[in-house]
């Protein structure tokens, strides 16, 4: 019961604040003044994390009415009941926090240091991959080429990492190369499309596809167990049967953990996830304070007005795919070179979940730089709490990926929800299922009319 | 010679009709990258209503209603698939890329968790009794064509009339006549019409929207039944929430076909030799010699599978210029813009 308490607690702390700000802004409204909530309501930045805020509800609650309608459709050999369904919305909200179940076979919540430690650590390459999807869009390209990014520099930072002896070169030096080798390589994947875009004028998102069906293609050839050049590189003992690449471990190389396995005691996190946040304040720096930055964001807003004013579009194209391939590939390195993650090299059929889950990341942060750290934990927050919900009831991990999708979906209309915070458009949803958009825009403008109206004659 | 050209087929008429699944839905103006998103979920709904359907107790005997109304269910399904990434575009005006690609991350999540659920492991079989596809293909003696191991025919008649599939009939048959439906009738020019000039095709009295939203569902509906397609050819009537990529591979027919029917059959037909050969290779014998040709090349067989990818890049690069992509793809219809 205790997980209950703590989820209405949760609730009633919320719902008390919003209701807090609500009155206090009403008063204040008949009183002519502002309160300080007005004030940053104003600002834009406020309002994109309340429109961000909206899509992960709306996703979660989607996701919470599944587990609840599987219940409800009898499928045959199904172990899904009502208390599962409980259970199971329980650990969306708050799996990593669970530490198992107790005598009476309730779940029972606590601090759980390994899931906390797993989620930085999950957290490390979707911060970069959001990270390379968000510079991307600052310069109005769409990056859906990280996964092969990710890939190719899998593929190097691996083979790099395993292949200089460590008895010759000190590991720590082979730990940077194989980062900045990974790094140049995703470089290399992302400046194509870049090239594309800005000489050929082809669309990018294209190119970025045949990328990386390239690059999955291309990574599966090379650790080819049969033929494949690097097969040397590939876990021979009994259970792996060639089936994964060595650990960087094997050859002695691992990112160093820096006391943080002290605090989360049993968790894979290491210094990678300090890493991931200082490249991010870095890119927000370069973004925000450098003449660079103002360029390709400039491009972004208006390629013509950027232009005109005698900045290069396409050497801006150019070097922003670049540097988004460099993230997703700086993703992979700092993944795989931890030392206990297992590169799978069967990779021609499908692509890292990784790479496009630097989409929903990117777009819940609104693109800002520092936002990524959050968005990325808490999508491997989420991630954390699918597993959690596979180990302590008969649902999957794949829920958590549903519920990712659902908020990828909503932040499409992102837009939308800013307008509804702004209060230009007005829930009504008779107005939303009309088919035609233009006439909600009409109506709400005769609503307002009216409504000025009223105002007038009182 | 027979495997290879059977072979190709498999994966050609799948990479056809979802490439003319993208066409309908970027000629009336929305990108529909939600393609391999699509066929995931259309493939899932086939095999799982084929399953229920043996469950209900249809046997071996009426294979063949099963798969026509199957194909239909698939259809319908896609189309209301397809609903959501037409409602964000078209009447939200939400970002078509992200948009799609929602429903990219959507649909292998929704079936690998419903696979789950359902049949407790990764693969949503048709049935424990009956564990192939052979159920719906025909053979030779269907076509009253005798048992003999030499087909009277000859090698069309091994081609044509034995181990087929009868969805790669409907699958030609629905190509050609959407084909000269969208290039050759009213409705056609209407639908393109609002792909390359929306503004002007709303001044002579064409819903646009609703045009758009019938362009995409026709692209949902396609692209379903190309799922279906490759789950019952390719893989054996099984889902597991992957279509090995075929999505985007249509994408690139597409646009290698330059958004044209009749080139995109072609292109189709290519991709698919090549999809073939990069699979097959080992058991492709041209010309009946007993020898493996391509087995002898100095050749790795994963330069086929790159190939098809390569030959759209290199095509991109050089076609850019000359490129008939409809100009208004992607950009949602504003009727206050002028």
């Amino acid at each position: 019961m205790a997980g209950w308490l703590w989820f209405l607690l949760q609730l009633v702390i919320i719902a008390g604040f919003v209701t807090y700000l609500i009155i206090s802004a009403k008063k204040a409204k008949q009183e002519n003044r502002t309160t300080w909530f007005m004030k940053t309501w104003e600002k834009d930045s406020v309002k994109s994390i309340a429109s961000s805020l909206m899509s992960i509800i709306l996703g979660l609650l989607i996701g919470c009415l599944i587990l609840f309608i599987m219940v409800l459709i009898p499928t045959q050999g199904s172990k899904l009941s009502m208390k599962s369904a409980i259970d199971g919305i329980q650990l969306i909200f708050s799996g990593i926090f669970n530490t198992g179940r107790n005598a009476n076979g309730s779940l029972i919540f606590g601090f759980n240091s390994v899931n906390i430690g797993d989620m930085l650590f999950r957290a490390t390459p979707l911060i970069l991959t959001g990270l390379s999807v968000a510079v991307a869009f600052k310069t109005g390209l769409f990056n859906i080429g990280a996964p092969g990014q990710y890939l190719a520099s899998t593929s190097v930072t691996l083979i790099l990492a395993l292949s200089i002896p460590t008895s010759v070169v000190h590991p720590i030096f082979v730990w940077i190369i194989a980062f900045f080798g990974g790094i140049l390589v995703g470089a290399l994947w992302g400046v194509v499309p870049g090239i594309f875009k800005a000489l050929l004028n082809v669309n990018e998102v294209i190119t970025c596809i045949m990328m990386n069906w390239i690059s999955a293609n291309l990574v599966t050839m090379l650790f080819d167990k049969q033929i494949g050049p690097f097969k040397n590189l590939l876990d021979p003992s009994g259970t792996k049967n060639l089936a994964y690449v060595f650990k960087t471990t094997h050859n002695g190389v691992a990112t160093p953990k820096l006391g943080l396995d002290l605090i989360f005691e049993g968790s894979q996190v290491n210094f990678g996830i300090i890493i991931a946040i200082v490249i991010a304040i870095l890119i927000h720096i370069i973004l925000n304070k450098t003449t660079f930055g103002y360029q390709l964001k400039a491009c972004g807003s208006n390629k013509n007005a950027a232009k005109y004013a005698g900045i290069n579009d396409k050497v801006c194209t150019i070097v922003s795919m670049a540097i988004a391939g460099g993230l997703a590939g700086a993703a992979a390195s700092l993944y795989y070179l931890a030392g206990n993650t297992e590169f799978a090299w069967e990779t021609y059929q499908s692509l890292p979940a990784v790479g496009f889950n630097g989409i929903p990341v990117a777009l819940l942060a609104c693109n800002h730089p520092v936002g990524t750290v959050f968005s990325a934990i808490f999508i491997s927050l989420l991630d954390v709490n699918g597993m959690q919900l596979k180990y302590m009831t008969p649902y999957n991990e794949y829920i958590t990926s549903i519920i990712t999708a659902i908020i990828v979906y909503f932040s499409a209309f992102s837009l939308l929800f800013k307008q509804i915070l702004n209060g230009k458009i007005k829930i009504n949803l008779k107005n939303i299922f009309k088919r035609n958009s233009e006439k909600t825009v009409e109506t709400i403008e005769k609503e307002t009319a009216t409504e000025d109206k009223k105002e007038v004659i009182e | 010679m027979v495997y290879f050209i059977q072979q190709t087929l498999v994966f050609c008429i799948p990479l056809m009709i979802v490439a003319l699944a993208g066409v309908f839905a970027e000629r009336s103006g929305i990108i529909n990258i939600a393609l391999e998103g699509i066929m995931v979920f259309g493939a899932f709904i086939g095999v799982l209503f084929v399953r229920m359907f043996l469950n209900m107790g249809f046997g071996p005997e009426s294979g063949q209603f099963i798969l026509l109304v199957v194909v239909i269910i698939t259809m319908i399904f896609g189309g209301l698939f397809a609903l959501l990434l037409a409602y964000a575009s078209i009447n939200l005006k939400a970002d078509q890329t992200i948009g799609g690609t929602a429903l990219n991350l959507l649909a292998p999540a929704l079936v690998l968790f419903l696979i789950l659920i359902i049949s407790q492991q990764n693969v949503l079989n048709i049935n424990s009794r009956y564990s192939s596809a052979d159920l719906f293909m025909l053979f030779q003696e269907d076509f009253g064509l005798g048992t003999s191991y030499e087909n009277p025919l000859g090698v069309i008649g091994n081609i044509l009339f034995n181990k087929v599939f009868l969805t790669t009939v409907y699958a030609i048959v629905l190509y050609i006549v959407l084909s000269i439906i969208l290039m050759k009738t009213k409705f056609g020019l209407h639908l393109r019409a609002c792909g390359e000039h929306p503004q002007a095709a709303d001044s002579l009295g064409i819903n646009v929207y609703k045009m758009r939203y019938i362009g995409t569902v026709i692209s949902g509906c396609l692209a379903a039944f190309g799922g279906f397609i490759y789950a019952l050819t390719a893989a054996g009537c099984t889902s597991n929430g992957d279509v090995a990529g075929l999505g985007f591979l249509a994408l690139a027919v597409m646009i290698f076909g330059n958004w044209n029917p009749v080139s995109i059959a072609l292109a189709a037909l290519l991709f698919g030799a090549l999809k073939c050969i990069s699979v097959g290779y080992p058991y492709i014998d041209f010309n009946g010699d007993g020898i493996y040709a391509l087995t002898k090349l100095p050749i790795n067989s994963h330069i086929y599978r790159i190939l098809p990818y390569l030959i759209t890049l290199v095509v991109l690069a050089f076609t850019s210029k000359k490129s008939r992509a409809p100009k208004a793809e992607g950009q949602p219809y504003d009727k206050e813009k002028r």
